[in-house]
């Protein structure tokens, strides 16, 4: 069979780059190794109950209108109507340290309010950070790499202040550990900050499904259960087509959402000449379900950022998971949703992927109940006066994230070693979703469509 | 085709392209990326949908012939003769 695109997997950005390319008549096939769509923000089924696997919440909030944002480009380049989204914004979300608590909101006004009331003495050069932001062209994709806390140090003076703006942006989206790159640095802030959270109604289902009949309505083909076991590169190093665990598929271009490190492992031509290293960052989650919603007058923040000591350890965790910090999301204290039903919290630990790999399946299950303890302990913490029971429970752990995204060591972010333009050593081979470096749904979305304009519909010559 | 005909070709492009827009209120003679929320991503779907649904090639080098509507027609109107 003879393609003019083959994308690796049915993700944000491999659906997204399928639709580009199939709105312009190209033959394209999404190649898909699970049985559903979703790639790392896919959705399962528990005991009658519907759960997304990673969606807190979507960053890059707009409201219906707005113009030249991230989340505007992506309407426009999927003709996809901003209502179809169905976005419920967050009603705010906090920073929690042992003696300090910022609150942000979709308005970046509260953060700023919060700064100035908290920090006094580092408003100024806040503001002169927020310029920074402001100025920063993150879309080239030329940027060198710099860390964050250096540039931080420069403009900042407050220790605290620092490991508290950099809180929320690490752990929704750093491959590295306790830094990150700036130019991820600026997309983090604006896109949490600036931006900020909302939640499609229905949850990681509804962008999923729009996506998927834009992807048919646009002609293209999809395969679930679909391995690929092999990138072909022919002598001129030119990729050429991909195997299956059942036949040959030959195509012009390919983009794979796979991962770069994955991507390397089945192009054995590539793996002579990158090497890129697989990131250390993995999770675990506990979602809770208890027989009511926590009231709002209890309780009323969308996500909490919780840090138990003056520096935030953002790092693989010593022992099996740190419970020293944690994201607690309240998926139904987003606005407009009704307070009828069960409640959900959702708790995010980080975690050690080594050490759940080797566990025996015994320990393993221990261990699981463990974590779940510990982060329902957090939320009595954070609750004190909710009576609510809990009627459900479910943990996952890095070793399932790998077993259902085949993302090595379950890493979330991916690879520490991004390719921003997208390009390969191998020729017509191209990497697209979280290790070109664009994160989170909107990230990898935006990702898979730039990578489909410059690679598959404009040849590589950017506009 | 007349110069209307063309004018409400661009018009359903872009209201393909940006499907949260209202092309109604649009002044022919002011640009449309000042009016619009399009960016050269967006021109260059308004290029490729003129390829795709009429067959009506757009060199690079004559992108700001379609700053606004007038200019559009103008410029697509020989194409289209």
């Amino acid at each position: 069979m003879n393609y003019d695109a083959i994308v690796i997997g049915a993700g944000m950005s491999g659906l997204a780059a399928g639709i580009r390319l199939a709105m312009f008549d190209k033959k394209v096939v999404v190649l898909e190794k699970h049985s559903i769509p979703g790639g790392l923000n896919s959705y399962y089924r528990r005991s009658h109950r519907q759960f997304d696997v990673g969606l807190h919440a979507l960053t890059n909030f707009i409201k219906k209108g707005d113009k030249g944002k991230p989340f505007s480009k992506l309407i426009k380049q999927l003709r996809i109507p901003y209502d179809d989204f169905k976005l419920m914004p967050q009603t705010y979300s906090k920073i929690q340290f042992p003696d300090c608590t910022l609150k942000f909101s979709n308005e970046f006004e509260l953060l700023i309010s919060e700064v100035s009331e908290k920090f006094p003495n580092q408003i100024d050069q806040f503001n002169k950070l927020v310029e920074e932001v402001k100025n920063f062209n993150e879309l080239d994709l030329n940027q060198a790499y710099a860390s964050s806390r250096d540039v931080l140090k420069k403009i900042l003076s407050d220790e605290i202040l620092i490991e508290m703006i950099l809180c929320p942006l690490l752990i929704y989206g750093s491959a590295w550990e306790n830094d990150m790159d700036f130019a991820q640095f600026v997309i983090m802030f604006k896109s949490l900050y600036f931006e900020g959270f909302s939640r499609p109604e229905g949850g990681v289902r509804t962008i999923i499904s729009l996506l998927m009949k834009k992807f048919e309505e646009a002609g293209g083909e999809i395969r679930f259960r679909t391995a690929v076991t092999e990138v072909i590169v022919n002598e001129k190093n030119e990729a050429i087509g991909v195997k299956t665990e059942k036949e040959e598929l030959r195509s012009g271009i390919i983009l794979s959402s796979a991962g770069y490190p994955e991507t390397v492992r089945m192009t054995p031509k590539l793996s002579m000449m990158a090497s890129p290293r697989v990131g250390a960052m993995t999770f675990l989650e506990s979602i809770f379900v208890f027989e009511k919603k926590i009231p709002l007058d209890q309780n009323d923040s969308t996500i909490i950022f919780y840090n138990d000591s003056k520096r935030y350890s953002y790092q693989r965790a010593e022992n099996f998971f740190d419970p020293n910090s944690a994201v607690i999301c309240y998926p139904d204290n987003y606005e407009s949703l009704n307070r009828e039903g069960e409640g959900i919290v959702r708790v995010t630990f980080m975690a050690n992927y080594d050490q759940w790999k080797n566990l025996s399946k015994e320990s393993y299950l221990t261990m699981k109940e463990k974590v779940g303890e510990s982060a329902f302990k957090l939320v009595q913490n954070l609750n004190p006066n909710f009576d609510g029971q809990m009627v459900f429970k479910d943990v996952f752990s890095p070793t399932t994230i790998e077993r259902y995204t085949w993302h090595l060591n379950g890493t979330v972010y991916g690879s520490i070693d991004k390719t921003r333009d997208g390009r390969t050593p191998v020729k017509n081979l191209f990497i697209i979703g979280t290790d070109q470096g664009f994160l989170g749904i909107v990230g990898s979305i935006l990702s898979g469509i730039s990578m489909a304009n410059l690679h598959g519909l404009m040849n590589g010559a950017e506009t | 085709m007349t110069a209307h005909n063309i004018r409400q070709i661009v018009l359903d492009i872009i209201a393909d392209i940006a499907p949260d827009e209202s092309v109604d209120s649009i002044d022919d003679s002011k640009s449309l990326r000042e009016q619009l929320d399009l960016d050269s991503m967006d021109f260059l779907d308004i290029v490729m949908e003129l390829r795709k649904r009429h067959k009506v090639e757009v060199p690079q080098e004559d992108y700001p012939k379609l700053a606004t509507l007038e200019s559009c027609v103008a410029y697509l109107s020989p194409k289209f003769a």
